[in-house]
């Protein structure tokens, strides 16, 4: 009695087995499970690609707007009666004149230039009309005069930055229909920027202040930039190289070439491999507590953000470093040893070289990982708003500066929704840094490498 | 005196020492080289070490511990330490001095001090925790704390600080994370690593691994703009389950495919690692690819998988942006995955952002909440290692 016999045994007659060629039931069956499950495999990395693909496109169509900006370019009497009252050109005199004077001067501006233009519109007031202008414009107008004093007294073109809601009109955030119910703008004033626009006097362009400026207060999203979180993570990355990978690299070299096999060698290797599965946000409580609240080393400032993340990439690099240094054959540390060398030299004079593509490697990887993190510099105080550029290193890593993703971070707490588009572009201008990083340590490894 | 200058100056010191011992071990062995015990330039760099390196930590140090000191006092002992190590050094400097012998020993020290700053770290994160956590515990009963289940933090006194709510969040949305990564993250690794084509496996790999490279701040906005908002559009708002953007859903779904290339490529070394003549056995006997699969492949590589799913798991419970950004703040412990909750990770940020004051309950806890995720964390860590560990020896 087999099982054929058994399963068969309630069927009335047999059928006799046609061909081999033919699939019976059970045959049939199991070829159909097996496609399904060839399906859910390609379905399953169909929706991690899918994924990714989302992910991308829509950080992508949302931040790309960031890169674009919409100016207003219209000439601007620069009074001089009221920017330098004892007429002397006298730079501190010039100081004297706020922001609030170049706003009256740049309200009178569109006010003219509106009414040269023979813009008519129902319904516009006043307020629309000189709100028209971003609040930061008058700052860089103010700064321009600054730097250059002679041009008081006569009338300028100013390429001025229009209110976030007008660009916002542009870019397709705002409509018609929601500015009839807010506060911040109205439809006449967005037609009076269609009439300027078929005018030639108001223009989207490419946008580099995003990339130089420094963030803006909450009311002037057309004005904030990534310039000091660029410099900031900058300065965290300098950090980091010089304190991560001579440690790291030094590191490894002990526990591969060196360490004796004892107890104390077990607990540092145990604890590497930990540190690197702790979760980053423990980082950032270590530095808080060890680098600010003991220390006191000041809040916000890259060295603090580098000394945090230092401690975060450590794991990655020595990792990397080891297996670089395993790979190199012992073939090498013999023939070196043969010859006479000291241990220490072999090490240094020919391991160390042989494993270098791979520590850069290794290096660039972990650096990229220091990049995009955000959760331990949240704890140290780098999600202050920061609007002045930080010096020149060494002095500068002390001063008070934000980083990329902290900065992507800030912004999607404020309440314009024009600060999500500075977000993703912010985070454009993180992947393409992440992208350079990964290509290039993508292209040493193609370059360097070598199979023994 | 900046530090910039002191630095310079140690460093010039240090060069010179190196110029002069050379050049004077060289003269002394009456310009042949081969008098000397090492090679001439490891006199140089005894000097050289020796100039420089107690006097840069010694600035290290002392500008970690007090880092208003005055520059000039700071200058001046790096100075005289320089000074100190430059001088006795080069009067050790004789052709007869095992040069060779006293750098490599230095060099040893400095990669041993080295390879020590895992332990530092791990205690500095240990202790910098337990003292806070132990501040914490004085004002505030470690039984309500561990056991409660309200979170209501008042900076005026009187809060209610339960870690029940928090931590029911947190598996909440590691368990969506989990749910939707593992099936994905698997099934991507069994095809990859059984069936596909070379030309495939090249190009999804790679493109599914780009997922692990993207920062979590991505993830997170991603959460917050796209994700978010049309999960509430078409799925809570219309079932009536609730109308807030930001929901565990939302959080765990984003999660989840951040652990899909975690979760696949770890799989796919597992299941690399099975012996191919346990498939040729069961291919062989007439299983079909699926069958061998399911009934060998797995079960051979299971506590392998078993361990890469408990690091994902620890990696879901300790995120913290997309969690941030992705689950809200309100501390609840509810069913309804569309409703907003909260983890331990959202509450430490939220604890020691803005103005703090480090003797209040309120901020403390925030150390007392780290340390149980740095216990939960390390514990399925070890765990995940051992068995790792243990499934490798297997087939080797």
């Amino acid at each position: 009695m087999t099982d054929a016999t058994l399963s068969a045994a309630p069927a009335a007659a047999p059928k006799p087995r046609a061909s081999l060629l033919i699939a019976d039931e059970r045959t049939r069956k199991r070829n159909a499970a097996e496609s399904r499950f060839r399906a859910y495999g390609l379905s399953a990395i169909g929706i991690a690609l899918i994924a990714l693909v989302v992910l991308l496109s829509s950080v992508l169509t949302d931040g790309i707007g960031a890169f674009r900006q919409t100016y207003l370019t219209l000439p601007v009497a620069l009074d001089s009666a009221r920017l330098d009252k004892n007429g002397n050109r006298d730079p501190e005199d010039i100081k004297k004149a706020t922001t609030l004077t170049y706003g009256k001067l740049l309200d009178q501006a569109v006010q003219n230039t509106v009414a040269q233009q023979g813009i008519a519109i129902a319904g516009l007031t006043e307020k629309d009309v000189s709100d028209l202008v971003s609040k930061e414009a008058s700052a860089q107008l103010r700064n321009r005069v600054i730097a250059n004093p002679e041009l008081i007294g006569q009338t300028v073109d100013a390429r001025v930055l229009v209110n976030g809601r007008v660009d916002g009109y542009y870019k397709g955030r705002v409509s018609m229909d929601s500015a009839a119910r807010d506060s911040n703008t109205s439809p006449a004033q967005l037609q009076l920027a269609d009439a300027l626009k078929d005018k030639g006097l108001l223009a989207t362009q490419w946008n580099w202040s995003f990339l130089t400026n420094p963030d803006a207060s909450d009311q002037r999203p057309e004005a904030a930039g990534v310039g000091v979180a660029i410099l900031g993570s900058l300065y965290m990355m300098l950090v980091v190289l010089v304190l991560a990978v001579p440690i790291g690299v030094a590191a490894s070299i002990y526990l591969e070439e060196f360490a004796p096999k004892n107890r104390l060698t077990d607990i540092i290797e145990v604890n590497i491999s930990n540190l690197a599965a702790v979760p980053s946000i423990v980082f950032g409580i270590l530095g808080l507590a060890a680098f600010i609240n003991f220390a006191g080393l000041p809040q916000s400032a890259p060295i603090v953000g580098g000394l945090v993340l230092t401690l975060m990439t450590l794991p990655t690099i020595i990792i990397a470093t080891r297996a670089a240094l395993k790979a190199v054959p012992p073939s090498i540390r013999d023939a070196a040893l043969g010859v006479g060398a000291s241990k220490m030299q072999s090490v240094f004079h020919h391991v160390l070289p042989l494993a270098m593509p791979g520590i850069l490697t290794g290096t660039i990887i972990g650096l990229a990982q220091a990049l995009g993190e955000t959760a331990p510099l949240l704890l140290i105080g780098m999600v202050a708003f920061v609007k002045n550029f930080p010096a020149a290193p060494p002095e500068g890593l002390f001063d008070p500066a934000s980083a990329l993703p902290v900065q992507v971070y800030n912004w999607t707490q404020r309440a314009d929704p024009a600060f999500f588009e500075r977000a993703s572009g912010a985070i454009i201008v993180l992947l393409v840094f992440l992208l350079c990083m990964n290509i290039l340590a993508i292209f040493l490894r193609r370059k360097f490498e070598r199979r023994w | 005196m900046p530090v910039s200058w002191t630095l310079l100056i140690v460093l010039a010191m240090a060069a010179a020492g190196f110029a002069i011992g050379r050049s004077r071990v060289l003269a002394a062995a009456g310009g042949d080289s081969r008098r000397l015990h090492s090679r001439t330039s490891y006199y140089g760099w005894n000097i050289a070490l020796f100039t420089a390196v107690p006097a840069l930590f010694l600035i290290a140090i002392w500008l970690f511990a007090q880092p208003q000191a005055n520059r000039w006092v700071l200058g001046a002992a790096a100075l005289v330490l320089a000074a100190m190590g430059l001088f006795w050094t080069l009067g050790r400097t004789t052709p007869q001095f095992r040069a060779r012998i006293a750098v490599e020993g230095f060099v040893r020290g400095l990669l041993i001090m080295c390879s020590m700053i895992a332990i530092l770290t791990t205690a500095g994160i240990v202790f910098s925790m337990l003292f806070e956590t132990g501040h914490f515990f004085r004002q505030y009963p470690w039984q309500e704390f561990f056991f409660g289940t309200t979170w209501s933090p008042r900076f005026g006194g009187g809060s209610q600080l339960g870690i029940l709510p928090l931590l029911w969040g947190t598996l909440y949305i590691s368990f969506i994370a989990l749910a939707v990564s593992i099936p994905i993250g698997l099934f991507a690794a069994i095809y990859m690593s059984e069936y596909a084509s070379p030309r495939l496996r090249g190009i999804a790999k790679p493109l599914i691994e780009v997922l692990a490279g993207i920062p979590t701040i991505v993830y997170g906005l991603f959460a917050l703009v796209t994700v978010g908002p049309a999960l509430r559009d078409y799925f809570a708002q219309p079932l009536g389950l609730g109308s807030s953007g930001s929901s565990v859903m939302t959080a765990g779904l984003v999660m989840g495919i951040m652990l899909i290339p975690f979760v696949s490529s770890l799989s796919d070394d597992i299941i690399n690692a099975v012996p191919q003549s346990l498939r040729d056995g069961a291919l062989g006997l007439g299983s079909t690819k699926s069958e061998t699969v399911r009934n060998v492949v797995l079960p051979a590589a299971l506590p392998g998988i078993v361990g890469a799913i408990l690091l994902a798991a620890s990696r879901a419970i300790g995120e913290t942006m997309i969690v941030v950004l992705g689950a809200g703040a309100a501390a609840r412990m509810d069913l309804n995955p569309f409703e907003a909750m909260t983890t331990i990770t959202v509450k430490i940020v939220s604890q020691l952002t803005g103005d703090t004051d480090f003797a209040a309950p309120e901020t403390l806890v925030a150390f007392a909440l780290g340390l149980t995720l740095f216990v939960i964390t390390l514990g399925l860590n070890v765990v995940a290692l051992y068995v790792v560990r243990k499934y490798r020896e297997q087939y080797e």
